[in-house]
């Protein structure tokens, strides 16, 4: 077994879902002979050929709309939207037409379409190049919003993603595609969608996280841990559908719950955790739930992106803050 | 001077062009004009296309455009009582549809916007299935004819990369099967059907896109839309074949729209054919078009109407009869008033139905609030 890179994962993934199914196609800006501006599809070209491995135009809705024409002729797009700040022209085909063509349709046409898109800050990139909007898609109905955490999560949940018959945007946390290596096996085995995984056992507080803040999340339940404060810690991974389950049942043995995310705090998706957590878990909580989140600012330039994302200390601070209120 | 400067001198050439040479034209543009026969029925051309003389393929063409505006006034009057929701209409515009219907054959999958119904009644839709969409039941989507057809299109020219991608499927795959795209003169505005354009040249994609331009995009007219002469020469500039043809005038369609599906499907390419003709409705029923467009302007129109044209043509020619016209009329009649019935007796949709076709299979964190439907109609 190799030890892979969340980045090489992706990309082990793709050859292997090429290699198992002749209906998967890549397409993207500079997909091809580039290997893509991150390197997530080298080689693939070279292996698959011009015609699976697609070099498409400066489009990002003709992306994402020919996945949908693709998928509807029994094809299984994976799209590769190079970064998530340019997926905005691209947003009327998915939420008007992918999420919804199988239900207008009654199951007429359907829309098994990945689209992958590098998320999230902290690579000291340009403008429009560190965007975490996944809550922009975690709203929409008939979506499923699926992000890995992890090299071993990226190659499973990407198999899961492409073999669902549902459209999937697959967020890929960029900030951590070469921070750690990890053993992954390339056999071709799939990991559950629509599940929260649990990184962490613990019994005095829950840490729901996803994408590349579930490092500063684990790194603050090791410092947390030191002084003797036990924190499990979720992958929620599937952010469209929630497993709330998942989370109701740590916040019925912890009692106290907080929510890390990169993205703005108004109306992200720990907003609708924390809701439900309130409608359903509102017993077991001993104090209310604390959000350590980006704040309701546009995403700053690299000299300040330091200070706009959730750091250690921030986690730390709440969860002591969330303690000390029981 | 061998061959390896030649060329070195040439890459050169262009360099040095900018400062040296004058200005000078470096490429060359045209777009054709046709029509076949005029609004008198009269032909205006010397060599007809074949189908000028085939009694049963103008019969057929005929009867598509008669029963579409038929149709059409059904569902209008269905709509000003109360029986139909806004309902999109295709006044004028029948002809296009009957043309790109007539031509696509069973493997072939249309992208309508919202007023191909000749197009979609002759590829198998129903005319029922068209009601229950404006009727408010997606059912009407889920075509039993032509199962892989695109529904009723509504984000205007957002059909158009969907189509490349079906295009480039059917390309991927070695089939000879075409994909046809309508759009109306508004979308020619729009990013998406420039996207679109642009990968169907860049690819050789077996697409035909087809413009129906009735000169209104709700209250804006074509003068204020574009300052471009004609919508076809934006094909151009994705390097692929633009024209203009009649979209009144059914012979001329069909032979152009034959010779572009053709090109399309030997794997030629793309062509972009724009349809002159008029909108001589209301946007919708919705709309009210006397706001903004005057009457003098709509009567004017109604003279190179597509359907009165045909059947001068046709009349002329011998090939129909007042006898033929009338049993046309009572047949329609029948069929639109059974589907009328079929409509109005459809089943009514199960409100948890609206969860049942979002995913494959329904995602557990939406089973509550699927029940919770259920158990609101259950207490009615």
């Amino acid at each position: 077994m190799t030890e892979v890179t969340l980045l090489d994962a992706v990309n082990m993934g793709l050859h292997s879902e090429m290699s198992a199914d002749p209906n998967v196609v890549v397409i993207g800006e500079d997909v091809g002979l580039n290997g893509g501006v991150f390197r997530a599809t080298e080689g693939l070209q070279k292996k698959f050929g011009v015609q699976r491995v697609i070099d498409t135009p400066l489009s990002e809705s003709l992306i994402a709309g020919m996945s949908i024409g693709m998928a509807a002729e029994g094809l299984k797009p994976v799209a590769e939207i190079q970064f998530m700040g340019f997926i905005y022209s691209a947003i009327d085909q998915i939420i008007s037409h992918a999420s919804r063509l199988r239900n207008r349709t009654r199951g007429r046409l359907s829309c098994p379409l990945v689209l992958r898109a590098p998320f999230g800050g902290g690579i000291h990139a340009p403008e429009h190049h560190s965007e975490s909007t996944e809550a922009l898609f975690a709203h929409i109905p008939g979506l499923r919003v699926v992000i890995p955490s992890s090299p071993g999560r990226a190659y499973g949940l990407l198999l899961a993603s492409i073999r669902d018959p549902d459209p999937v945007i697959f967020l890929e946390p960029k900030r951590i595609y070469r921070l750690v290596k990890q053993a992954v096996e390339d056999k071709g085995e799939a990991l559950p969608l629509d599940v929260c995984f649990i990184l962490r056992e613990g019994g005095d507080v829950t840490l729901v996280s996803w994408g590349a803040m579930i490092h500063e999340t684990l790194a603050a339940a090791e410092q947390l841990s030191l002084s003797g404060i036990n924190a499990e810690v979720i992958d929620v991974a599937t952010i469209k559908p929630l497993d709330m389950n998942t989370i109701l049942e740590s916040v019925a043995k912890t009692g106290h719950c907080v929510i890390i995310h990169e993205a703005a705090r108004t109306c992200g998706v720990g907003a609708e955790i924390a809701a439900q957590l309130a409608e359903q878990g509102l017993m077991s909580l001993f104090a209310p739930v604390e959000r350590v989140t980006g704040y309701d600012t546009v995403m700053p330039l690299f000299n300040l992106e330091q200070d706009y994302m959730p750091s250690i200390e921030r986690i730390i601070a709440a969860v002591n803050s969330t303690l000390e209120e029981a | 001077m061998n061959k390896q400067s030649k060329v070195l001198v040439g890459k050169q050439h262009n360099v040095v062009s900018r400062t040296q040479e004058a200005p000078h034209s470096v490429a060359h543009f045209d777009i054709q004009y046709h029509q076949v026969i005029d609004y008198e029925g009269k032909p205006v051309v010397d060599l007809l296309p074949k189908i000028a003389k085939d009694r049963d393929l103008l019969i057929k063409l005929y009867q598509a455009m008669f029963k579409t505006r038929l149709f059409d006034k059904k569902a209008i009057s269905l709509q000003r009582r109360g029986q139909l929701g806004t309902y999109a209409s295709a006044l004028g515009q029948e002809a296009i549809g009957a043309a790109i219907g007539s031509l696509m054959k069973d493997e072939d999958v249309l992208f309508p916007a919202y007023r191909e119904y000749a197009a979609q009644f002759l590829q198998g839709v129903k005319m029922s299935e068209i009601l229950l969409y404006w009727g408010g039941n997606e059912q009407g989507m889920n075509f039993q004819g032509p199962r892989r057809d695109f529904p009723i299109c509504v984000p205007i020219a957002s059909q158009a990369p969907q189509a490349i991608g079906v295009a480039y499927a059917i390309q991927l795959r070695g089939e000879k099967r075409v994909a046809v795209c309508v759009l109306g003169d508004g979308a020619t505005s729009k990013g998406d059907f420039y996207e679109a354009l642009n990968a169907a040249g860049a690819w050789t994609l077996p697409v035909v896109f087809i413009i129906n331009n009735n000169r209104w995009a709700i209250s804006l007219p074509l003068s204020k839309q574009t300052h471009a002469q004609t919508l076809a020469q934006k094909a151009i500039a994705a390097g692929i074949t633009g024209e203009q043809v009649d979209g009144n005038d059914v012979i001329a369609l069909y032979a152009r729209i034959e010779q572009a599906m053709g090109k399309a499907r030997s794997g030629a390419g793309p062509t972009v054919i724009e349809a002159l003709t008029y909108r001589l409705c209301d946007h919708t029923t919705a709309d009210d078009a006397s706001r903004y467009r005057s009457e003098q302007e709509l009567q004017a129109y109604w003279r190179y109407e597509p359907i009165k044209r045909l059947h001068l043509y046709m009349t002329q020619k011998a090939y129909w009869s007042e006898q033929d016209e009338q049993k046309l009329q009572a047949r329609c009649q029948d069929e639109i008033d059974s589907a009328v019935q079929e409509y109005l007796h459809a089943p009514a949709q199960a409100p948890e139905s609206m969860f049942d076709y979002l995913y494959a299979t329904l995602p557990q964190s939406l089973v509550q609030q699927r029940a919770s439907v259920m158990r609101k109609e259950s207490k009615k």
